[in-house]
């Protein structure tokens, strides 16, 4: 370990965590926002549901290094446009969090939902004011899953040239020079527990209900 | 598209040691040690976790903590300390095959009918009997379940084994990336993904075969019992194990 | 059995948990061998603790257990376990294994071969009244009352003198509930095991045991005593209250009939009733019911009877209930053959009670 490189490359460090940081959670925030309709189509239709859960467990099979590379072809980008990286975890977090948004839909109790019909609710209205609510635990498991693997995930895009704490692996491995890559360990794994613990805060935050059933 | 498969359908990439065939066998070599190399860590301790009912708090903690690895890291580091050997794309390749089997095993094991394990005390087992006998054969589509998912994440992965000087389908992405040859990378990509699933359907079959019928229909365990208790408890290992996770972890 | 030995004897046992909660209390009990002990009292009142630290399940803290002579804390548990029968609530059974290798359990684990292990499987199926297809079958295949019979059968496979069930029969619905019970006196006559038996319901308690201990909570013993005797003279208001209201009704149940029968002239169907109450047989004698008013009798005229009064194994209890359930008020009783014997009035019935109370 050579503690005084990393005073000496503050710059370079920061710079990478930034950059880490936006190419991962933009995708987080994109991929809900697809699924949760993506996932309420398949939670109220079979034939939906068996297209869309085999088809996102086939995506998981395919490297992200692949999908990185594939890409380009289909958008028109540049190889190295961090664009690709974007898209690339946005698909496998709307892959990940369909299923946990239909299996959490379903699981709402099906009594709750006639109740709340009879009180009047339409369905657009009780989407969001009841069964989504009742389906922000899983929902925020799944995140958690999702936020956690696409920090890690998007240090690959360092192979096709792409910034972020993956930049120190790569160069640390041509230079032979490990500290470089346990600082990047280091702060990706901070960087995921951090997340993680934020997205736990939040799920007690806005389901005030599951503290007081704990 | 004759793009994409152009370099596939070549007959001459089909033969020699750098051929598609040596490659696979490469790739599934690599796989199979890093499977076994995890089984071999997180089985055992899955079990014993599970069947003491002590220590639910590590198996989240070990198996949350692994899966925030970026393995890109791991992989140049270990090769970094220890040389381009074996042992270390083994010892990398292990640690994503860690948490599923870890937190398969341990659900599994915990989550036995606990009359049965109570009968099966009261009728005089020992305690080892009733791990083998009665705890991880009830466990073992749970245990399946962990080996499948680390099965895909592994050889999903396999392919960063490349980056650092060595075979398996990786060589045809970082190869095809260096002097950007897009059908050759494309070619890769495509057999990592068949393979993938190719294992992926054995082990299913696997799993047919040696899990006792009387736990087919899995009555006990529904999928919404597990994911109303996603966070907090040791049972949010269920809900991860649960969910598939993007295997595709890095090349 | 060598009847007399006193088989399982509890001799100043506490328990107390880790956290504090004292769950027996200075227990001194003796189970007679051959015969069956119910432990009965309210909810947390240590009935489970008790049995279980028969078996070892649970240690002592305090007082020692002597099952047949040797010290339970003696040897390794799981030696202990496997010469005695263990039952529980859920039947606890081995949701991977097939009935026959359910049952099989024990015999497999003392080092009977599998053949022979798997045959006295099957001979125990039939003992509980299995039939022998359902050997193949997983649990849960099964209904709830099967699953309990396969419970009890794996118990007995390798023939214990002892047997502990806890609550067996408390998750089934009432009506199999009662034949399990039922089935287990049958089975109790055959064997003669000896027999500790956990359950909250005073009825199945006064049902099956020949002897039954009713625990206060705090793990104290209340009363220890024959099921006639705790419903006669309940030890104190605790026991009193337990046994509940209509105990002085359940009495009846203990003692045996010696009511005189009153005669009865029945009518078959197609012959003339000649008005009033008037019974019903078949061509064998047997009860159909009854008719009110004169006339022929058409088999649709026929209103169902009370419940029957089996002369020889009847009890003042069944007497009395023939008697009050009878349309007519006139009980009917019946033979071994369940042919009319007779008729019964609840005021016989009162008679013969008085006449025992007396002799007692
Ligand atoms: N492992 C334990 N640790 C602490 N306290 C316990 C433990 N097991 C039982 N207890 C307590 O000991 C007391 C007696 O429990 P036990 O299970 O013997 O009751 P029980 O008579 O069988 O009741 P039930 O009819 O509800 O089954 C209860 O207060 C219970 O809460
Ligand atoms: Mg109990």
């Amino acid at each position: 370990m050579v503690w005084d490189w990393i005073p000496r490359n503050t710059a370079l460090i920061w710079g990478a965590l930034q950059v880490h940081v936006v190419l991962a959670l933009i995708p987080v925030v994109a991929g809900l926002v697809l699924a949760v309709p993506l996932g309420w189509l398949a939670s109220r239709n079979g034939a939906v549901r068996a297209v869309f859960i085999p088809a996102a467990s086939v995506l998981y099979t395919i490297p992200s290094l692949a999908v990185f590379i594939v890409l380009p072809a289909i958008l028109g980008t540049q190889i190295l446009d961090p664009l690709n990286v974007v898209v690339a975890l946005t698909i496998y977090t709307v892959a990940l969090l369909v299923r946990s948004v239909a299996d959490a839909l379903a699981a709402v109790p099906a009594l709750v939902v006639a109740a709340a019909t009879a009180m009047g609710y339409k369905p657009g209205r009780r989407f969001v004011s009841v069964e989504l609510p009742l389906a922000v635990p899983v929902l925020i498991a799944g995140l958690r899953v999702a936020a956690v693997s696409n920090i890690s995930l998007v240090s690959v895009g360092a192979l096709i040239g792409v910034g972020g704490l993956g930049q120190l692996f790569t160069e640390g491995y041509q230079r032979d020079f490990p500290t470089e890559i346990i600082v990047g360990i280091v702060l990706i794994v901070l960087l995921a527990l951090v997340v993680d613990g934020l997205l736990v805060l939040a799920g007690r935050f806005i389901t005030p209900w599951a503290r007081v059933a704990a | 598209m004759s793009l994409l498969f152009s370099y596939l359908f070549d007959a001459a990439h089909w033969s020699g040691p750098t051929g598609i065939p040596a490659r696979i066998g490469e790739h599934l070599f690599y796989s199979v040690l890093a499977l076994a190399l995890g089984a071999v860590v997180a089985v055992p301790l899955g079990a014993l976790i599970g069947h003491t009912r002590r220590g639910g708090f590590l198996v989240v903690g070990i198996a949350n903590g692994m899966r925030a690895l970026p393995e890109l890291g791991l992989l140049t580091l270990l090769v970094l300390l220890m040389g381009i050997d074996l042992l270390p794309v083994t010892i990398a390749l292990a640690v994503l095959a860690v948490p599923p089997l870890l937190a398969g095993t341990y659900s599994g094991v915990r989550n036995v009918d606990q009359g049965a394990v109570d009968a099966a005390r009261g009728m005089g087992m020992r305690e080892w009997q009733i791990l083998f006998k009665v705890e991880i054969p009830n466990a073992l589509p749970l245990i399946l379940g962990g080996l499948r998912a680390s099965a895909l994440q592994v050889i999903a992965t396999a392919a960063v084994a490349a980056y650092v000087s060595f075979g398996g389908l990786g060589r045809f992405l970082i190869d095809g990336l260096k002097s950007l040859d897009y059908s050759q990378m494309a070619a890769g990509a495509i057999l990592v993904a068949l393979l993938a699933l190719a294992v992926e359907g054995l082990l299913a079959l696997v799993q047919r075969a040696v899990v006792s019928p009387g736990l087919r229909g899995g009555g006990r365990r529904s999928p919404t019992a597990e994911i109303t208790t996603p966070d907090s408890s040791p049972d949010s290992t269920d809900t991860t194990t649960a969910t598939p996770e993007p295997a595709g972890a890095t090349p | 059995m060598d009847g007399g030995i006193d088989v399982i004897e509890f001799r100043s046992v506490t328990k107390r948990f880790a956290d504090g909660t004292v769950a027996v209390d200075g227990l001194d009990l003796v189970v007679e061998s051959g015969k069956i002990t119910v432990f009965v009292g309210p909810s947390g009142c240590g009935k489970t603790t008790s049995l279980r630290m028969i078996n070892r399940m649970i240690e002592p803290t305090e007082g020692t257990i002597t099952v047949d002579g040797r010290d339970v804390m003696a040897g390794h548990p799981a030696d202990l376990r496997r010469g005695i029968g263990y039952v529980i609530q859920q039947a606890g059974l081995f949701p991977h294994k097939t009935i026959r290798d359910n049952i099989a359990t024990v015999p497999l684990l003392l080092g009977w071969s599998k053949p022979k292990a798997r045959a006295r499987a099957e001979e125990l199926m039939q003992t509980v009244g299995l039939g022998p297809e359902m050997a193949g079958r997983y649990p849960a295949q099964l209904s709830g009352g099967q699953q309990q019979r396969v419970g009890v059968a794996r118990a007995l496979a390798a023939d214990p003198p002892v047997l502990l069930m806890d609550e067996p029969f408390s998750a089934v619905d009432p009506v199999v509930r009662e034949s399990l019970q039922d089935e287990l006196l049958r089975l109790q006559g055959e064997l003669g095991k000896t027999i500790v038996f956990v359950t909250h319901d005073i009825d199945e308690a006064v049902k099956l045991g020949d002897k039954v201990a009713v625990f206060r909570t705090g793990g104290h013993l209340a009363q220890y005593a024959e099921p006639a005797e705790l419903l006669a003279r309940p030890a104190d208001d605790f026991v009193d209250g337990f046994v509940g209201r209509d105990r002085g009704y359940r009495t009846l149940g203990f003692l045996s009939d010696e009511v005189p029968l009153g005669t009865i002239t029945p009518v078959h169907v197609g012959e003339s009733a000649t008005g009033g109450w008037t019974l019903v047989v078949d061509e064998e004698d047997k009860p159909l019911g009854w008719v009110t008013g004169a006339g022929p009798v058409a088999e649709a005229d026929v209103l169902p009877g009370g419940t029957l009064h089996p002369v020889a194994s009847g009890s003042l209890r069944s007497a009395l209930d023939a008697a009050l359930s009878s349309p007519s008020g006139q009980g009917v009783a019946v033979d071994d053959e369940g042919r009319l014997a007779g008729s019964i009035s609840a005021d016989a019935v009162l008679a013969a009670l008085a006449a025992a109370r007396e002799a007692a």
